[in-house]
């Protein structure tokens, strides 16, 4: 049985960092709360056997779960419930002023890289950018037809 | 004394639900913020005079023996940590009622004073605990507040920092639950003095592990190299107070719980002074390298503060009295100055409308005591006699010396230099040149914003003055730390 709940917890951690590391904000919130229930589940791998009691009966021979680690997750799941809460609204925040559900560019990072004076490399890989942008706006024109529907905008 | 160990965290939070119970009086807040943050400074320097001469403080929560109940324990080091932190919360404060009187929304908003709070109760429940899992609960207090404090003002720039912030953090707390669960798994116990003995029992892969997954962890918070890119993009876009805190603070908690984890509960034979050392080396360059390519006055610093995190990383790493007491030093003078520094940045935006270098110029004519301010405690970054970084510097360098660690003595020397030269930007940039006549008049600075912030670069000075007594506190300090038995004798009785 741990074997089946160390699998799950292990399932659960892929799933998340999957999600993470996607561009839209909303699978990124969803990733992390994954990532925090595998985080959960495998502390409670820690507990002991599945199925055994935590404090029943006065048999001091009979096998007890450790209840401790059900307390760490209780207080962690607090946490990530309160944490995941805040960042949904961060997301629909970012929704509202950017009318876009993906991660937005650090401008101030994009100008200090362009200071540099370009040389020829630069020059190429400036068209390779361009290139990539003129897909990239495809693909959001393409995104937008699947988007929501009008009564779905704030 | 068990109340005056407990009220940095008690304090707090009681103000805090009393701060959201009279939010229709702003003047009402703000007193009740100002008078708690006083009070924790108060207990704060009691606890470190009483730890000093009479040896570490415990307090068993609920007088439960220490493996079963929460123990909190103020050693030396906590101590130190406690007054600093509660000082610039309060100096912080003060500078940010000031800034709220003038301008910022984010400063003047309901929720400021109360999440404030907050974040101190976090901060100081970081230093005093002595259980893992207390740890983790009290970074997420911290970081809960910061996550509020960071996006106040629901403006573009900062949703978008916001977002890596609260992401990268909450990654790093994901994995902290689970190296949690791997170690309750492994020795049952998440009390540290017992985990100190119980680690050392393991077999040596699944010791190597935890140590290193802790190391990870706390590197995430702590910003060292190659974890350090979420903070030179979140920090800069928080309202200047808030960046203040952040700045000078949150990251030595992660610092903070490197050096308590790492000697107390990595068995002295198998510390990982090597990739420490290494760690240390690289984050000091590539911060301080990043820094110079910046061109505003909050990013450079930002980059700065990685920078320095590696000099802190370096007196560890040495894992010497002399080392880790240059280490401590370094933290004590470092949080202090950057604190300082990005107040200034506050001023200069308030001032001059920007902190942009291209942007603003000509202050050293208009804002003459600013620019003071601002040359004594950046010089003292840059580490230059007789000012507070030089006596840290010199400490750790010997130290590094003693321990013939010549490469990395020899980076932290370059990267000196290089320090100095961004800081000698900044000054030409901000101070420097002619006045701007195109902008706008540059408005008066507010006492209640310039007051804190020379307050602050007083107490950076003092620090230079003070140096001795306060280096034979952090070689006290660093003796502690270096003797794990101590520790769990204080909390465990046997």
């Amino acid at each position: 049985m741990t074997v089946i709940l160390a699998a799950a917890a292990a399932f659960v951690f892929a799933c998340g960092t999957y999600l993470l590391l996607q561009r839209e904000l909303t699978r990124i919130v969803i990733g992390l709360a994954l990532l925090a229930h595998g985080a959960n589940l495998f502390i409670l791998l820690g507990a002991g056997r599945r199925g055994n009691p935590t404090f029943i009966g006065d048999d001091p021979s009979a096998d007890y779960l450790d209840p401790l680690p059900q307390a760490f997750v209780l207080t962690a799941i607090v946490i990530t419930f309160g944490v995941t809460t805040f960042l949904l609204g961060l997301s629909y925040r970012s929704w509202v002023l950017t009318r876009d559900d993906e991660v937005q560019d650090d401008l101030e990072d994009r100008r200090v890289a362009k200071r540099t004076t370009p040389t020829e490399v630069e020059v190429d890989l400036a068209e390779v950018g361009a290139a990539l942008d003129a897909e990239h706006q495809r693909e959001a024109e393409h995104h937008n037809e699947a988007g929501p529907d009008e009564w779905e905008t704030p | 004394m068990n109340a005056l160990v407990a009220a940095p965290i008690v304090l707090p939070i009681a103000g805090a639900a009393l701060s959201i119970v009279i939010g229709r009086s702003r003047a009402a807040q703000r007193l009740l913020g100002v008078a708690v943050l006083v009070a924790v400074a108060g207990c704060a320097i009691a606890l470190l005079i009483e730890v000093d001469s009479n040896g570490p403080a415990v307090v068993q929560a609920g007088d439960w023996p220490a493996p079963i109940g929460i123990t909190l324990m103020v050693d030396r080091l906590a101590a130190i940590m406690l007054v600093l932190g509660s000082l610039m919360l309060l100096g912080v404060l003060v500078y940010a009622i000031g800034q709220g009187r003038v301008d910022g929304e984010e400063h003047r908003h309901v929720g400021f004073h109360p999440v404030y709070l907050v974040l101190s109760a976090g901060v100081a429940g970081a230093f005093l605990t002595g259980d893992l899992f207390n740890l983790f609960v009290s970074f997420e207090v911290m970081l809960t507040a910061s996550y509020v404090l960071l996006t106040l003002g629901g403006r573009r720039s900062q949703v978008r920092a916001g977002m890596t912030y609260v992401v990268i953090s909450l990654v790093a707390s994901a994995l902290f639950l689970t190296t949690i669960g791997f170690v309750y798994a492994s020795t049952g116990t998440v009390n540290l003095a017992q985990l100190s003995t119980a680690m050392s029992e393991l077999p040596d892969g699944l010791r190597h592990a935890l140590a290193l997954l802790l190391l990870g962890v706390f590197g995430i918070k702590a910003a060292v190299f190659p974890l350090f890119f979420w903070l030179p993009d979140s920090y800069p876009t928080a309202p200047t107070a808030v960046t203040a805190v952040f700045a000078g603070l949150l990251t030595k908690v992660g610092v903070y719980a490197i050096i308590r984890t790492q000697t107390l509960l990595v068995d002295p034979a198998d510390r990982p002074a090597g990739l420490l050392l290494t760690i240390a080396g690289l984050t000091m360059a590539v911060g301080v390298l990043g820094a110079i390519a910046q061109s505003d006055m909050k990013r450079i610093l930002s980059f700065h503060i990685v920078s320095q995190i590696g000099y802190m990383i370096f007196g560890l790493a040495l894992f010497t009295v002399a080392g880790l007491a240059g280490a401590i030093l370094y933290i004590v003078h470092h949080i202090v100055v950057k604190t300082t520094l990005f107040l200034i940045g506050g001023l200069v935006e308030h001032r001059a409308g920007s902190s942009d270098l291209d942007r603003v110029g000509g202050l050293l004519r208009t804002a003459p005591v600013l620019a003071i301010t601002f040359l004594f405690t950046a010089l003292s970054l840059a580490g230059i006699p007789p000012l507070s970084g030089f006596a840290a510097k010199f400490a750790l360098v010997d130290a590094g010396i003693a321990s013939s660690a010549w490469i990395v003595v020899g980076v932290s020397i370059v990267v000196s230099v290089l320090t100095l030269f961004s800081m000698t930007k900044i000054w030409a940039g901000v101070f420097g040149g002619e006045i701007d006549r195109d902008r706008d008049e540059p408005r008066p600075m507010p006492a209640l914003m310039l007051g804190p912030t020379i307050a602050l670069a007083g107490t950076a000075i003092a620090i230079a003055l003070a140096a001795g007594p306060l280096y034979d506190l952090s070689e006290r300090t660093a003796e502690d730390l270096l003797d794990a038995d101590r520790y769990r004798l204080e909390v465990l009785g046997s």
